[in-house]
């Protein structure tokens, strides 16, 4: 469709007076901007010498949480690898030798370099099994050794969890949602469901995120 | 035995320029860091990354201060790639003409005191002494460099060079005439071309015999096409990366490309020295460096001088080229054939009056000053957003 001539707005550029034509003004301006920024501090984190300040939030390697007997929490439900969008998890799934799950992970495998460090698969996973760490600075000398395989998650989780850098977003020590027994229905509140004060223990949503949850279900 | 030390001369100074060149880039990129707050390159230090050597210098980092060696000894051992398609013979001969037309063009700056009719038997510190047509013959070679460029970006058979080379030489010939305006005006309050005249002229009137005293619209034309001619920020849009990929070097790489970023630096020097030189006395400086100064280490005090002079300027031109945005290329030729050519011939025309009615030189001052509003005035009154107000037209 061709752009109709009234359609157009044309928009003249604010006319200049004689301080602004005559330029040295405002290119002198222009340099006393550039100068004192000569004589800030610099801004540059020198890396290898001095550590980066990340945000507590910072998504970097992830790592595989345990449970409180030490296993590995993850049931292999592949959540985490249906999210991904950078199809970068593989997992082998095999029944559990454990009574209270039907299966575990046999093989589970991060490509830490087709990672996007997105922070999907944490946020699929229905146990909180898999989270990103603040750990940024992560190297290697062969497309292999930047496969992260099982153990090495795990230990990153026990790495992280001793230095006490637990990403805040945590929940590793509770247990997620879907690993707990259903609530009988009669036991939640009057109409909401888990409303804004009957917060379940397991749950640590915000409180906008519960306001807008109870607005939900009441109006429902 | 003059030949000799003619030869001394040549050598030293080539080698100097060298040096400062390479050390102009990491000052550049200092520069750029500081004003973008940040650091700049500081890792580098004279190890060269040998282990012996690096045991010798404990692994200090000297602040970067290796990163020209580092930088030089990368270009010299980097393969030389030579696209298929550029024409073999002008795309080797073009960074040469680069370097030469450059150094060339340094070889009658003086770059310390020099024998004047006052006292004959000073050192002469220039290459070629008494050169009567001193700054003419720097600014024939100098723009001599122009045909680097227009052969780069020719020979290397790729439109975003030969775009840049277009640019180039329609920009330096626009250039060259104001440039020309502005020093024949100084070359006038002297009577001499020659370089050495003009330094010790204003270095016998003292402090206020600086040329820039009678004559800062002279200067401010001149600085702003040798902005040009050099092809610096704001007008570098021969090689605007942002759009012509680097233009007229896209090709080269390698000590072919450093060789063109030698002459860019080594024209940096000699334009901040002629600066100094035309229009801020030279080696002249109140009570440490007056011309009848006769102390011991007075000449090197005197060369120190200058040098600080230019080495202001090119700071300024460094400092400079982060602070203004490159101009569109119809501006670039409207500031030269509307502005500053009529400016610098009125200008020239004034000082013309001036020298015939033997008037003050102090007239100039107000001169300029007059000028340079009255062509703002003009700039405002006669404004050229009349043609995109039409567009309103349509509106209604
Ligand atoms: S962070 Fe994103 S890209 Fe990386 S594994 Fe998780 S879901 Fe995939
Ligand atoms: S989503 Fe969680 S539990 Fe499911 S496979 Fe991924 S890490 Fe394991």
């Amino acid at each position: 469709m061709p752009i109709k001539p009234e359609e157009v707005r044309w928009v003249a550029p604010p006319r200049m007076g004689l301080w602004e034509r005559l330029y040295i003004p405002a290119v002198l301006q222009g340099l006393g901007t550039t100068l004192s920024h000569m004589v800030r501090p610099a801004v540059t984190q020198q890396f290898p010498d001095e550590e980066p300040k990340l945000p507590p939030n910072y998504r970097g390697v992830h790592r595989l949480n345990r449970d409180e007997q030490g296993r590995v929490k993850c049931v292999a439900c592949y959540l985490c690898a249906t999210a991904c969008p950078a199809h970068c998890i593989d997992i082998v799934a095999a029944p559990s030798p454990w009574p209270d799950r039907e299966k575990y992970p046999e093989i589970f495998v991060i490509d830490e370099l087709r990672c996007i460090y997105c922070g999907m698969c944490e946020e699929a996973c229905p146990v909180d099994a898999i989270e990103l760490t603040t750990l940024y600075d992560l190297t290697g000398l062969t497309r292999r050794e930047m496969l992260f395989d099982k153990e090495k998650l795990l230990s990153v989780y026990d790495q992280t969890a001793a230095a006490g850098t637990d990403p805040p977003r945590t929940r590793r020590g509770r247990l997620g949602p879907a690993s707990e027994p259903l609530v009988p229905i009669n036991q939640l509140g009057p109409s909401s469901g888990v409303g804004a004060n009957a917060a379940h223990p397991s749950d640590n949503r915000t409180d906008s995120e519960r306001a807008v949850a109870a607005k939900a279900s009441s109006e429902a | 035995m003059s030949l000799l030390v003619t030869f001394v001369i040549i050598v030293v100074v080539m080698t100097a320029i060298l040096g400062i060149n390479s050390y102009l880039i990491l000052l550049e990129r200092k520069t750029a860091a500081w004003i973008q707050d940040r650091v700049g390159p500081n890792r580098v230090g004279f190890d060269l990354g040998l282990p012996f050597l690096k045991r010798l210098t404990g692994g200090f980092h000297f602040w970067g201060l290796g990163q020209p060696i580092a930088d030089g000894l990368k270009f010299l051992f980097k393969e030389q790639v030579v696209p298929a398609h550029v024409d073999k013979v002008l795309y080797f001969v073009a960074p040469c003409v680069a370097v030469i037309t450059a150094l060339l063009s340094f070889a009658v700056v003086p770059f310390g005191p020099t024998p004047t009719s006052a006292n004959p038997d000073v050192f002469p510190f220039v290459i070629a002494p008494n050169i009567d047509i001193g700054i003419v013959f720097v600014f024939a070679v100098s723009s001599l460099a122009v045909y680097a460029i227009i052969l780069g970006g020719w020979a290397s058979n790729n439109k975003y060079s030969m775009i840049g080379a277009l640019r180039s030489s329609a920009q330096i010939i626009s250039y060259e005439i104001p440039l020309g305006l502005s020093i024949l005006v100084v070359a006038m309050m002297t009577g001499s071309l020659n370089l050495e005249k003009i330094v010790a002229r204003q270095a016998e009137d003292g402090f206020f015999g600086w040329n820039i005293w009678f004559q800062p619209l002279a200067w401010l034309i001149f600085f702003t096409a040798a902005l040009a001619e050099t092809n610096r920020l704001p007008f570098d849009l021969p090689e605007c990366e942002q759009e012509l990929v680097g233009g007229f070097h896209t090709e080269y790489s390698a000590i072919k490309f450093v060789m063109f970023f030698l002459g860019e630096y080594t024209h940096m020097i000699t334009v901040s020295y002629l600066t100094a030189i035309l229009f801020f006395g030279g080696w002249h400086f109140p009570f440490i460096a007056e011309g009848d100064s006769t102390y011991p280490g007075a000449t090197a005090v005197k060369i120190l001088v200058l040098a600080g002079k230019a080495a202001l300027f090119i700071f300024f031109i460094m400092v400079l080229r982060w602070s203004l945005p490159r101009f569109r290329y119809d501006q670039l030729m409207r500031l030269a054939w509307i502005v500053l050519i009529p400016l610098g011939l009125l200008n020239l025309v004034f000082a013309m009056f001036v020298r015939h009615w033997e008037l003050s030189r102090w007239w100039l001052l107000p001169i300029s000053v007059v000028l340079f509003v009255a062509a703002g005035l003009i700039g405002t009154l006669v404004s050229t957003q009349e043609k995109r107000v039409i567009g309103h037209a349509h509106q209604a």
